[in-house]
């Protein structure tokens, strides 16, 4: 097996989960020399373990992820199985008001949801029965199966000439004059113009020794999933709790409930185990789809993700070193993946986003964050 | 200051629902006499066995290999009992002995606390019936849960009567529901050997011994006695095709290795007796070792996998004859060419670029993993938990990169290890605590204000509105 041993790239991108490979296929799209490197495999934290949802109407990159998701297949040339819209239902009259209420709020912003009633969302969810109160239909967002996704960026990277080198952790930055000019790796110094920082939960371990506080908090979160079920017509159904979908396979994979905050390690998780929560997610799977209790749970599974205090991504170029580039789409970024690689190439080339004002997204929002404040929130692990 | 997150899952797992000193899964010779010392030592014991195991996962192949030659007796539980209480009268003695023994029960999760995981309120194992699940606590817990089959595929492996050793003795001495009468034994360690002695007590015809190596592998004495039987012997053969009708098969292909001349072996049976596994399935989805607080027991401690190069020379051989459309994941349909060739599953398009791709080009990336193929074959991904095809991708794997089996990671297993219906692994009566902490993402309001009214005073009412059980 081939081991190489590059010297450099213009670019060097420290991650290789949707954030990063999203980054280094825009870079690479540019005709920039790009490098991803990982820890391991591609996708193989958060990226390739969640729930594979893409509609998120908050975002500033909303618009730009709506534009994208329906040409990804075509433009990376590898299928990320994306399906389009979604519908969400409840059997709870404060769950279905409080969506009923998020739709009107999606509908005001110009992305269209209908409301379902009970009858509407039987007929478009087969699975549930009446005791399905309705639902609401978003005839935007969609899903993709997140491990095809993370390959297709790979791949797609590496189709532009772009190299993606596993198994090889970024140990520390090298910086120089104000710059970072090196990361060094078990395989030695890799030197760049730029870099990016992608590294989910380990971010902020990577940019301490910069000086540079980093503030996310990292957590565990499950999901299971089932034997297929029959193929519903649009698959991105969820509520109940719940997020999830069912695959063109017909599994359905939903997660959702509480997570369990953890401590962060340099060289990543040491395991990602599951709890009985399999047993709770299990019984809202259930009672959303009454017709499919019968089916076999056959898998659980766990990932991590990083939160910043106040749930919003960090998305932002810093002041010093001025060539470093920090991305955390904190726990919400699948779906934005598209979108948050285009705005992390614009930063690296340009210095500001050019389709969208990510200004709020800013690390400086939390300069004076309290040291503490992982325990002023009950984060700590 | 040191606050509470309420959506967090501290103190929102139930404990367990019953608890016992010694708990036991697997009611075989060894689990039952685990259950007995524990039962006379004075401690409460339970003794959980999967079996008689529901008809559609027999069917299925879980857990163990029995290739759809089994008569319909597997579909009636009742007599099914009666059967397992016959084969193994240690079950009636534990009962006697004060041993709360479950049948028709299976072990499907173990949990237990570690560095990535602290909110257990005690090590728990879940078990279920046909109608529920429950959560069982426990001071000891003693794993009796046997071997599993090393399955190994070439054409027609996925035709009804290719079974595994394993599948093959519970079929015949479990549940006495064994279909066939004719049968070809492949491998010759004393695995097999011990295959074709026990298919000849029970008046089974053997219709010969499969071995890819150059002489038979097991003890002499073993060999003697199936010899002396007028068992026919084929060292140096590997096989070619199971071959034969909706029925299942009928004959088996055989050539000698690096030769083209092949014999036609007519059976109706075809046993993999190649290797077997220790079924720790329930440690190994834990990510836990045994220890002083769970102790493995009988076969599943004392079977020997075996040796890695043994298993790549069948795997070898067997390739040579295994043609591109030969099934390697029988859940998932996906062949040997899709393997080999990473390509997505057949209900997805394959557009061009595909083509270029393989195991080859994924693996000059850097080491792959199984886990890995079976994100993007779905190789392993379906009911069996890729009990029939784990070997395959992994032998597949160290082929292409050139390295040994051992090499290559394990495949992962995953809770529940037992395919568990969602209305039966359901809790209908959780903790107060996780229903009202319960949010389907993280619980944080300020995650879903729109970016426009961030900083404006229309945020903190968004907040408000927005905040509690919100996803999209
Ligand atoms: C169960 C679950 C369900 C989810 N559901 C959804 C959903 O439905 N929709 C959605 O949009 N989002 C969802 N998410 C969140 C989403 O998965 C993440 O936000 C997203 O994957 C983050 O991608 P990333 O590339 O930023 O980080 P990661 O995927 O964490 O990638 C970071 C990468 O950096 C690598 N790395 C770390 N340290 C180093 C180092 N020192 N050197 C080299 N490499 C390093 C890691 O190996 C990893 O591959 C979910 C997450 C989970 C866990």
């Amino acid at each position: 097996m081939s081991e190489p041993r590059p010297k450099g790239a213009s670019v060097v991108v420290i991650g290789a989960g949707v954030t990063g490979l999203s980054a280094a296929w825009w870079l690479a799209r540019s005709g920039i020399d790009v490098i991803v490197l990982d820890k391991g495999i591609v996708g193989w934290e958060a990226s390739g373990r969640n729930g594979g949802g893409a509609s998120h109407y908050q975002s500033p990159l909303f618009a730009e992820e709506q534009r994208l998701w329906p040409q990804m297949d075509e433009l990376l040339g590898y299928p990320t199985e994306y399906v389009r819209e979604r519908i969400i239902i409840q059997r709870d009259p404060a769950l279905l008001d409080h969506y009923r209420a998020v739709g009107r709020m999606c509908s005001a912003m110009g992305y269209r949801v209908d409301d379902l009633d009970s009858r509407q969302a039987q007929q478009a969810v087969p699975l549930t029965d009446e005791t399905c109160l309705g639902g609401i239909h978003l005839r935007f967002g969609g899903h993709a199966n997140p491990q095809r996704t993370v390959q297709a960026y790979a791949w797609a990277i590496q189709d532009l000439g772009g190299r993606i080198l596993q198994h090889c952790p970024a140990l520390a930055i090298e910086t120089a004059g104000g710059r970072a000019v090196a990361v060094e790796t078990p395989r030695g110094r890799i030197a760049c113009d730029a870099l990016v920082v992608a590294a989910g939960p380990q971010a902020g371990m990577l940019l301490a020794p910069l000086g540079i506080d980093f503030p996310i908090a990292s957590a565990r979160a499950e999901m299971i999933v089932t034997e297929p079920a029959p193929l519903m017509a649009i698959g991105g159904v969820d509520g109940n709790g719940l997020y999830g979908r069912q695959t063109l396979r017909g599994n359905l994979a939903f997660g959702g409930g509480p997570h369990e905050w953890i401590a962060t390690r340099p060289d990543g998780p040491s395991a990602r185990p599951v709890s009985p929560l399999v047993r709770n997610l299990a019984r809202r799977v259930a009672e959303m789809f009454p017709r499919a209790a019968h089916l076999n749970v056959i898998r659980s599974w766990a990932g991590i993700v990083e939160n910043t205090p106040d749930g919003r991504p960090i998305l932002d170029r810093l002041r010093d070193p001025g060539n470093v580039t920090v991305a955390t789409m904190s726990g919400v970024g699948f779906g934005l993946s598209p979108a948050s690689g285009h705005a992390i190439r614009d930063l690296v080339v340009d210095g500001a986003c050019s389709f969208a004002d990510i200004a709020k997204l800013g690390l400086t929002r939390f300069a004076g964050l309290a040291p503490d404040w992982r325990e002023r929130r009950g984060w700590a692990a | 200051m040191r606050a509470v997150d309420v959506h967090a899952i501290d103190g929102k797992l139930a404990g367990p629902d019953e608890r016992f000193e010694v708990v036991v899964v697997g009611a075989g010779e060894a689990g039952t006499a685990a259950a007995i010392a524990a039962a006379g030592e004075g401690a409460s014991v339970l003794l959980v066995d999967e079996n008689p195991v529901r008809g559609d996962l027999i069917g299925t192949d879980v857990p163990l290999f029995h290739g759809g030659r089994m008569t319909a007796a597997v579909q009636q539980p009742a007599r099914m009992i009666d059967q397992l209480l016959a084969s193994n009268p240690g079950i009636e003695t534990a009962l006697e002995a004060g041993v709360d023994v479950r049948l028709g029960t299976a072990a499907w999760g173990l949990y237990v606390n570690g560095p990535a995981m602290r909110a257990l309120p005690a090590p728990m194992l879940g078990i279920a019936d046909a109608e529920r699940a429950t959560m069982i606590g426990f001071d000891r817990l003693v794993l009796a849960t046997g071997a599993r089959d090393l399955v190994l595929g070439f054409a027609g492996w996925d035709r009804p009567g290719v079974m595994g050793a394993q599948g093959f003795a519970a079929l015949l001495t479990r549940y006495d529901a064994f279909a066939g009468r004719r049968v070809l034994i492949a491998g010759s360690d004393a695995l097999a050997l011990d295959t074709a002695l026990l298919a000849l007590s029970r008046g089974i015809e053997v219709a010969g011994i499969v071995e890819v190596a150059e002489a038979m592998r097991g003890p002499v004495a073993l060999v003697d006695r199936v010899r002396a039987a007028g068992v026919p012997i084929f060292p140096a053969h590997t096989i070619v095709a199971a071959e034969g009708g909706i029925d299942g098969i009928e004959r088996v292909d055989i050539a000698a290795l690096g030769a083209d001349t092949r014999i036609t072996v007519r059976c109706d049976t075809l046993v993999l007796a190649v290797g077997a596994i220790p079924a720790t399935e329930l440690l190994d989805a834990a990510g836990v070792a045994a220890g002083d607080a769970i102790a493995l027991a009988g076969d599943c401690a004392t079977v020997v996998r075996p040796e890695p190069c043994y298993v790549q020379a069948w795997s070898a051989a067997l390739g040579r004859h295994a043609p591109p459309e030969t099934i390697v994941c029988q859940c998932e349909e996906v062949s040997r060419a899709d393997l080999i060739g990473v390509q997505p599953p057949r209900y997805l398009d394959r557009p061009a670029r595909m083509a270029a791709r393989s195991l080859a080009t994924l693996l000059a990336d850097g080491e792959a993993h199984p886990d890995q193929i079976k994100r993007l074959t779905r190789a392993g991904m379906g009911a069996c938990q890729g009990r029939r095809c784990r070997e395959q991708v992994a032998c597949l794997l160290a082929e292409q990169q050139g390295v040994p089996l051992d090499r290559v990671p394990a495949a992962s297993l995953r809770i529940p290890v037992r395919p568990v219906p969602l209305g039966v692994l359901a809790d209908w009566h959780e903790r107060a605590a996780m229903t009202a902490g319960w949010d389907v993402w993280f619980g944080i309001p300020t995650q879903w204000t729109p970016y426009a009214i961030i900083g404006t005073p229309e945020e903190a009412e968004q907040v408000v509105g927005l905040g509690g059980n919100m996803h999209v």
